[in-house]
This record gives structure tokens, C-alpha cells and sequence, in this order.
């Protein structure tokens, strides 16, 4: 679970005062926090773990280790329930 | 060479393997750290593609694996109280506590969520103001940064029914308990790639020069294991022991700063209990003083639950290099991963989990079904 996946940057936003991201992985999109990476912006591909990004890294490594992540079935945390202000209420 | 035609470079593979076979000399012993690596090394088969006398072991870097009975037993019992929402990453909840597993006990009714990132936890808070949500934050330093900011938002915004159940390890702590004990075999470490994204890799210099074993800090694609393990092999053979990075793509010396500070204001350095291992000093984080009011465990004052490991499971043995999957007598018959006995069986990281998973002790089987038939055979 410590290994980090590679997504792209869609979209910048605020919540919170936190610079969030909306960041596409393969298929899905999630939101990540980008304040740990100050200088990725939009179109950029971080490595994202537990809805943070934490490093840079270029196009083709994030095509190349997302592909190897699907293989080793390590993709799982990207399905996760998204909780929005609904799930949030209801217990799951 | 099972999976090397699915290498994205077989040849580059072929010519590291080839040049670490043309540098050995002798056998040598060489520890990954990270079950992220374990898993990718099991699954590519690299261990059996490496020449002969090189040899893995897999270390303790599973945070699953290592987070001690006891603290899933009280994750369980905070739980399992009526004004709690219980939120944790997917991989503990099958984790077998001392009475069934987290599943058991959301199926009983006790409100157990799965969240994408602890931050989910603060949404989570705010849509509940009448219930307490405790967020069970395991994880080694790469998951650190995002429990810290969790609390560090929660202290910020005033939202106070967020705590977090800290279970927390550290990796160059876990490297000297490994090198100091008096049957350590390694020789060499991968290093972790991920969590010195974080923490870069100041901290493995003392490491490798009061034991003098080099240390490569490693990715964990098949290509990085390998030339991770030919930096380290080079090393050896030359009789050197610094830090090197090979995943020097990602991470360099410093990591990711503004992370690292962040941890620094929210976490401690504590002493920690590794399951299988037992007290490793200064090997874990606990929250600050200023963050007490999300500390789980004031909060609830769980008792400290007694807890036993079943006497047959190597595990401790398994994480700290000294013995392999297959040198366990329950290792795919009593113990599986749907009935796991101890650390490295629990999570798909874990190195007895990711022997299994890969079909490795059915080769346990054979080999004793081979001895037995020319034990017959004797007869």
C-alpha cells in the first residue's frame, strides 16, 4: 500500500485553502491534494498515494508504471468510495 | 524465466543479469524493504532469475503486515462503539484481529467505512457532527504525509470529532534492529523508493556506514529491482557501502520538503511494536502534545489488550531475512491468506502472501510429495 500511482492533472481548485486537483488515472478521476507538489500544474502527471501528490514524474514513466501498477493489481485504492456531502451522511 | 518476455525491455533485463553474473564472486544476501518491491519481485520471478548465490530476502516494509495485534484488537473495539464512524483504508479490513475482522464487525452493524484518503475522514466529520470518526492511520512514511495533514486540517478548522488510531513505522530504524541482530544474514538493502519520495535518504547514510552494507535506493519495476540489485552487488564485490539512488527519477537526497515538515509538526518519533518482531526503539510515530484532542487512544482510553501469536508462525524470522515462506511448516496448509496466522500472511504484501499468491507453495508441495516418493523409494 505504499506505492504511489501516476495520474494526470486535469484541474486546479481551492478547498479549504488546499490546492486540490482533479487528476486522471487511466479511466477514473479523483481529486488529490497538490500541496505537496508546489510547482505540478495542470496537464503535469504526478504520483499520487492515499489522495496526495508527492512527486512529479514524466509522461511516459506514469503511462509505464500505471500499466505495471494494473498488472500487480494495485489499483484498488482508486476504488474507493467517493465521499461527497451524501455518502457522507449515510452509513455505507 | 517465466515472465521475462513481459518485461517492457527483456534485453536490457538479460544484459543486467548478465553483468551480475559476470561481477559475482560469491553468494551474497540482499534484503528489499518495501512489500511493494516483495510483491513486483515474487510476481516477475526476479529472485529466480537472478544468478545463482544471489539471494532476496524480504524485509518488514508491510504496513499492514507489521501493524501489532493489539492495536487492530482496540481498532476494533473503538470500533464497535455506537457513536463511532470507524473509516480505514481497504487493506485493514480483512485483517484478522483476536475476534474476526473489521468486515465481520460492519457486517454486525457497526458503521466501518472505507475512505480513498484520510481526508475523506474530515467530509465525513462535518456531515456528522453528532458521531465521532476515528480514522485508523497505519502506514510507513510514505503514508504519512496525508494522516498528518488529516489532523493538521482538523486542529486548523476546529473540527473536533476527527481523531486517528496512529499506527505508524519508520524504515531506517527497522534496517539496524535487522542489522544488529546476532543471526543477521543481509549484506545489502534495496531501499525503498516510495517512502524516500518522502524522506529522501540523508537517513540511510549513517546506516550504511556504521554497519558497512551499501544501501540502493530502489523503484520497483522489474528493471529497477534488477539494477538495484547489480548497483548493490557491485558494491559488495568492491567492498563499498554508501547510499546510492537508482530511483533517481523520482526522489533525490532531501525528498519532498514541504511533506517532510509537515510530519515533523505533526508526528514524533516514538518507540513502536512490529508484529512478528516485537519493540523497536524509535521506529514509529506517535501524535504531538498540541494534537492530543485527535488522538484516538485518549480519547477512548481503550484498555491495553492482551494479545497471543500462534507459536508456530516464523514470521518475525520471515521479516527479518533469517528465513523464507517455504521454511514454514504451516505455511499453505494452515496458514493461507484466507486464514492467516501471522504479519506476512495478512496483506498481498506481506512475503508468505505473495509466495501464495504466485502459486509458490504448490512448489513447496511437490518438492515434499518428490522427498517422500524417494523416501518410498529407500523403503
Amino acid at each position: 500500500m505504499c506505492l504511489a500511482i501516476p495520474g494526470k492533472v486535469l484541474e486546479e481548485f481551492d478547498r479549504r485553502g488546499m490546492r486540490m486537483a482533479k487528476v486522471q488515472f487511466g479511466g477514473i478521476i479523483r481529486e488529490a491534494s497538490l500541496d505537496y507538489v508546489p510547482a505540478a500544474k495542470v496537464g503535469d502527471y504526478v504520483l499520487v498515494h492515499v489522495g496526495f501528490a508527492i512527486s512529479t514524474v514524466d509522461a511516459e514513466e506514469a503511462i509505464r508504471t500505471y500499466q505495471l501498477l494494473e498488472e500487480m493489481d494495485q489499483l484498488t485504492e482508486l476504488h474507493a468510495p467517493v465521499v461527497d456531502e451524501v455518502s457522507a451522511r449515510k452509513p455505507q | 524465466m517465466k515472465y521475462i518476455d513481459e518485461y517492457r525491455n527483456p534485453r536490457l533485463a538479460q544484459s543486467i543479469i548478465q553483468e551480475i553474473r559476470r561481477i559475482q564472486t560469491r553468494p551474497w544476501v540482499i534484503m528489499e524493504v518495501c512489500g511493494g518491491q516483495t510483491h513486483s519481485i515474487v510476481k516477475h520471478g526476479i529472485d529466480r532469475m537472478l544468478p545463482e548465490g544471489i539471494e532476496l530476502v524480504h524485509g518488514p516494509g508491510c504496513p499492514v503486515c507489521v501493524t501489532p495485534l493489539e492495536t487492530i484488537d482496540k481498532a476494533h473495539a473503538i470500533a464497535a462503539k455506537p457513536n463511532v464512524i470507524f473509516c480505514s483504508f481497504g487493506d485493514m479490513l480483512r485483517v484478522p484481529g483476536s475476534h474476526g475482522d473489521l468486515f465481520t464487525l460492519k457486517s454486525q452493524g457497526a458503521d466501518i467505512r472505507v475512505v480513498y484518503s484520510p481526508l475523506d475522514c474530515l467530509k465525513i466529520a462535518q456531515a456528522n457532527p453528532e458521531k465521532s470518526v476515528v480514522f485508523f492511520a497505519i502506514g510507513f512514511e510514505t503514508t504519512a504525509p496525508a494522516n498528518a495533514m488529516l489532523v493538521f486540517c482538523a486542529k486548523k478548522e476546529g473540527v473536533k470529532n476527527v481523531s486517528i488510531l496512529v499506527s505508524h513505522s519508520l524504515v531506517p530504524p527497522s534496517i539496524s534492529y535487522i542489522l544488529q541482530s546476532p543471526q543477521n544474514r543481509v549484506q545489502g538493502f534495496l531501499g525503498p523508493g516510495h517512502v524516500c519520495a518522502i524522506m529522501g535518504y540523508r537517513e540511510y547514510e549513517p546506516i550504511s556506514e556504521r554497519y558497512k552494507v551499501p544501501i540502493a535506493i530502489t523503484g520497483f519495476e522489474p528493471l529497477d529491482l534488477l539494477q538495484g540489485t547489480l548497483m548493490t552487488v557491485r558494491q559488495l564485490e568492491a567492498g563499498t557501502a554508501v547510499v546510492e539512488n537508482q530511483y533517481s527519477r523520482i526522489l533525490d537526497r532531501e525528498g519532498n520538503v514541504p511533506a517532510r515538515k509537515l510530519v515533523n509538526s505533526v508526528f514524533e518519533v516514538s518507540d513502536r511494536k512490529w508484529r512478528g518482531v516485537g519493540w523497536i526503539p524509535k521506529s514509529g510515530y506517535k501524535l504531538r502534545w498540541e494534537y492530543r484532542d485527535h488522538d484516538a487512544e485518549r480519547i477512548f482510553e481503550v484498555k491495553e489488550i492482551d494479545t497471543k501469536e500462534p507459536a508456530i508462525c516464523i514470521s518475525g524470522q520471515i521479516l527479518k531475512g533469517i528465513k523464507k515462506p517455504h521454511d514454514c511448516p504451516a505455511f499453505g496448509t494452515m496458514c493461507t491468506p484466507l486464514t492467516p496466522l501471522g504479519a506476512t500472511m495478512v496483506s498481498a504484501e506481506g512475503a508468505c502472501a505473495a509466495y501464495y499468491a504466485y502459486g509458490r507453495h504448490l512448489d513447496k508441495q511437490k518438492a515434499e510429495k518428490a522427498a517422500e516418493a524417494r523416501l518410498g523409494g529407500v523403503a
